[in-house]
């Protein structure tokens, strides 16, 4: 891992990217012993429009605490992908969910297709835990926390009548990148 | 056994660290970006036995503050900018009385409304000068989660220390980021108490400046009475118009601070013992010029960082040393030109005094401050 | 009865500063006669008040005194008595100090129904910066700001405590200076937000501006306009007019706030 990586997560308000960013920034520092830095685009929507959260993960203490050149993004919406999908590193990566983003911006950089809010519908039954699904995908992605790492950060956030259901969102979310990947 | 960790927020790490302190009252009002810390506050001081209360307005909410410590509570407000200009009033009214209380500024971009959700620091001077007439002023800028719950437990133990009004100021980067906090464990830290008067009830007097430039304070509903007024007063809390009582009364509040400068006094040097460019940077902005740092060094830049984490006081002795030293002090703010003004007093001409100054909303990156120091090499 | 006054004053803050005529000193011994019937122990006594010279009242007084800033009484003593929700507090002011610049902390601390008594001695002026109008200069009156006749409505603060939610709302006059000390020690027994509200004369910057001769023409007019609740009762709209109601206005048990939070306290504990 890179002294310093960088992950945004983007999508509509109210899809629940900044806890995702939230439980990832848990389990590097509070798991993985690792620092990290949560921020977030704060606005007078709670619901809709473009919302970010950036997580800064590094061997080394955090001076800056926003992105500089982001590792690696994750889209959900078309107006979150046209806001926030830049300043994407060379050989980074942008996770896009297929259904909702048609026109992907030029870069060079890998792009990730899987449909995440069908798959919490579909899969899990539940679309209010896409976000998890995206953050197992996320991390399947990058590797910048283990598997285990980024499981335990999901199931101490959430009430313990909702652990099963972000247990599975959580795998899902691992397995459809490994499906992606191997279908590549 | 290991210390409690947890992925904290600036704003409730603030909170979190004024219970630390023994903060038992919270008076305050709704205003972005400060909101978590009275919301964190409004669940847990209650669990002790502590009072919060969101009061009408921003003013009201300072006097609930300063009514509360004058019963003896170690009592917080937090708010912004705008919220900061209401209160000036009863800021000057905890000065004169002597009241020890902690003010929590979140700072966004201004004037007025301005940006409520975006990060500012444009509060610095008015931390300063903002409440009309001579009084003594401390104010602290810390630039992390960890660093806020300690500058606040720090906060209380000055206004406790100084019987004064003491200001914490973080723009809206550090409040509303989350970083890892270390709690400390109880003791780790110092929290002073006020000092409670020894003389016989009918002896005292709560600006009795005999035994020392803070006078002790007692608390109504003890055994202890007495009269505080926001005139000028004598040392037995009475209004007085006799000219040296007001003069001296007024400089002893000076003094307070002036002749305990190394007790006040905080900040953090990085990188600075051969540093042909300093960077003078504070709160979020310190962080965006340590990386620079960094990044400058590794080129073979001499480049170094000053950090204040008290503000006001003005380190001015250090400042004034370092301006003989460099080239060029680079100032990076989110303001139009505040803190470079102060520098710039005590540099006396030394070197380059240069500011960088932001006010769209967006943070002063790295890259802007390397390129300024590169100008400058 | 015999009152002790001398126990309840700093004797040597005295004289006071009021001009001579000035109602202030009647309703102050009011007041004291009713701490004296109370017998509030000093030290668990909290006086608060704002700026003008209704608010110098409390220097005189030898309890724990708190003289804030214009307007801001209400929102001090609220600090005070949410910290020792164990302390007697009892607040006072004038009517410029109370419902123009401190309104706002006004209402809402009756709204709350926090434990205070608020004597607020409505001499219709802002007397100590010199006699400009205030919201309870009546309309077409003249101060030194409305040189032409006041053009404001006014408030009429009793009103404005029940609508805000007070508890105990109750109005007397200078001339009536037995009635003040019943009122004010009713309302200190009253649990909750207890409003007195004192009319009061100002001879120096109200009454030679209004043709009033003389401070016995003041006192003559509080007389004549004040008419009992209970006497009120028997008179018809066109008797009234002119005239204002005195005694309780309204009086009411609701949850006392102070009493609220310690519920939220125990529901936070037990969570």
């Amino acid at each position: 891992m890179a002294d310093r990586y960088e992950i945004r997560f983007s999508g509509a308000g109210g899809q629940g990217l900044i806890t995702a960013g939230i439980i990832l920034a848990e389990a590097a520092s509070i798991i993985d012993g690792k620092h990290a830095v949560q921020s977030q685009s704060y606005g007078p929507e709670a619901r809709g429009g473009a919302s970010k959260s950036e997580v800064i993960i590094s061997d080394e203490p955090i001076d800056y605490p926003k992105a500089t050149i982001v590792d690696a993004c994750l889209a959900m919406t078309q107006e979150a992908t046209d806001k926030y999908a830049n300043g994407i590193k060379d050989g980074g990566l942008l996770l896009i969910d297929s259904d909702f983003v048609k026109q992907v911006p030029e870069g060079n950089f890998k792009v990730v297709r899987i449909p995440i809010m069908r798959t919490a519908k579909e899969d899990i039954g539940r679309e209010i835990v896409a976000n998890v699904v995206a953050l197992g995908a996320m991390i399947a992605l990058t590797d910048v926390v283990s598997r285990e790492s980024g499981e335990k950060a999901v199931l101490a956030k959430v009430p313990e009548a909702f652990i099963d259901l972000n247990k599975k969102a959580y795998s899902v979310g691992f397995e459809k990148v490994q499906e992606y990947l191997a279908a590549q | 056994m290991a210390k409690k960790v947890a992925l904290l927020q600036g704003n409730t790490a603030c909170a979190y660290g004024a219970l630390y302190a023994g903060c038992n009252f919270f008076g305050g009002y709704p205003i972005t970006p400060s909101t978590e810390v009275a919301e964190v506050l409004s669940e847990e001081l209650p669990k002790i036995g502590g009072k919060f209360i969101q009061m009408e307005d921003e003013i009201g909410a300072m006097a609930s503050v300063i009514g509360a410590s004058l019963t003896g509570q170690k009592a917080l407000t937090a708010t912004s900018g705008p919220g900061v200009s209401l209160k000036q009033e009863l800021i000057g009214y905890a000065c004169i009385a002597e009241t020890p209380c902690v003010i929590i500024n979140v700072m966004r971009g201004g004037p007025s409304t301005g940006m409520p959700t975006g990060p500012g620091q444009s509060d610095v001077q008015q931390a300063k000068w903002g409440t009309h007439g001579d009084h003594p002023v401390i104010a602290l800028v810390p630039a992390s989660c960890q660093e806020i719950f300690s500058e606040t437990v720090r906060a209380f133990n000055l206004a406790e220390k100084y019987r004064m009004p003491v200001q914490v100021l973080y723009d809206e980067i550090v409040g509303h980021m989350r970083e890892r906090i270390e709690f400390p464990e109880p003791g780790e830290l110092e929290v002073i108490d006020r000092e409670a008067p020894s003389c016989s009830p009918e002896d005292y007097k709560p600006f009795d400046p005999s035994n020392g430039d803070v006078p002790p304070l007692a608390a109504f509903g003890s055994e202890y009475r007495f009269h505080v007024t926001g005139l000028n007063k004598a040392a037995d809390g009475f209004p007085t118009t006799k000219a040296e009582l007001v003069d001296a009364e007024q400089r002893r509040q000076l003094r307070k601070i002036d002749a305990n400068i190394a007790d006040i006094e905080s900040y953090e040097e990085y990188q600075t013992d051969d540093a042909e460019v300093v960077i003078f940077a504070y709160g979020s902005t310190s962080r965006s010029a340590r990386y620079a740092v960094n990044e400058l060094r590794k080129e073979g830049v001499k480049a170094g960082l000053f950090r204040p984490i008290t503000l006001w006081p003005f380190p001015e002795k250090r400042v004034a040393e370092l301006a003989q030293q460099a080239k060029a002090i680079i100032v990076p703010e989110l303001n139009l030109g505040q803190m470079n003004l102060e520098v710039e007093r005590v540099a006396k001409g030394a070197c380059e005094i240069i500011g960088i100054h932001r006010v769209d909303g967006e943070p002063i990156n790295p890259g802007q401050i390397m390129a300024q120091v590169k100008e400058v090499v | 009865m015999a009152y002790d006054y001398e126990k309840h004053i700093r004797a040597g803050k005295l004289p006071h500063i009021w001009c001579p005529g000035c109602g202030h000193g009647i309703a102050m011994k009011g007041l004291i006669r009713a701490l004296d019937t109370c017998g509030l122990e000093k030290n668990n006594t909290a006086i608060v008040s704002g700026i003008g010279c209704a608010s110098r009242l409390p220097g005189y007084m030898d309890y724990n005194t708190l003289h804030t800033a214009h307007g801001r009484a209400a929102a001090f003593a609220t600090g005070v008595k949410m910290s020792k929700p164990e302390m007697n507090v009892i607040v006072v002011g004038g009517d410029g100090d109370g419902t123009a610049i401190g309104g706002n902390h006004f209402i809402h601390a009756c709204r709350r129904n926090i434990d205070m008594t608020y004597v607020i001695l409505n001499n219709y002026i802002y007397g100590m910066t010199g006699g400009q109008f205030s919201p309870c200069t009546p309309t077409g009156h003249k101060a030194s700001t409305t040189v032409y006749g006041n053009p404001d409505p006014i408030f009429d603060i009793s009103k404005l405590a029940i609508g805000a939610g007070a508890t105990f709302v109750a109005r007397t006059t200078a001339f009536h200076a037995t009635q003040i000390d019943k009122l004010i020690a009713e309302g200190i027994k009253h649990k909750g937000m207890a409003i007195i509200e004192v009319l009061d004369d100002c001879p120096t910057t109200y009454g030679r501006r209004n043709k009033f001769r003389s401070v016995v023409d003041m006192m003559k007019r509080l007389k004549e306009i004040a008419v009992p609740v209970a006497a009120a009762s028997k008179m018809t709209a066109e008797q009234l007019e002119g005239k204002v109601l005195t005694g309780v206005l309204y009086k009411e048990d609701k949850p006392e706030y102070t009493e609220q939070y310690a519920q939220v306290i125990e529901r936070a504990k037990g969570a």
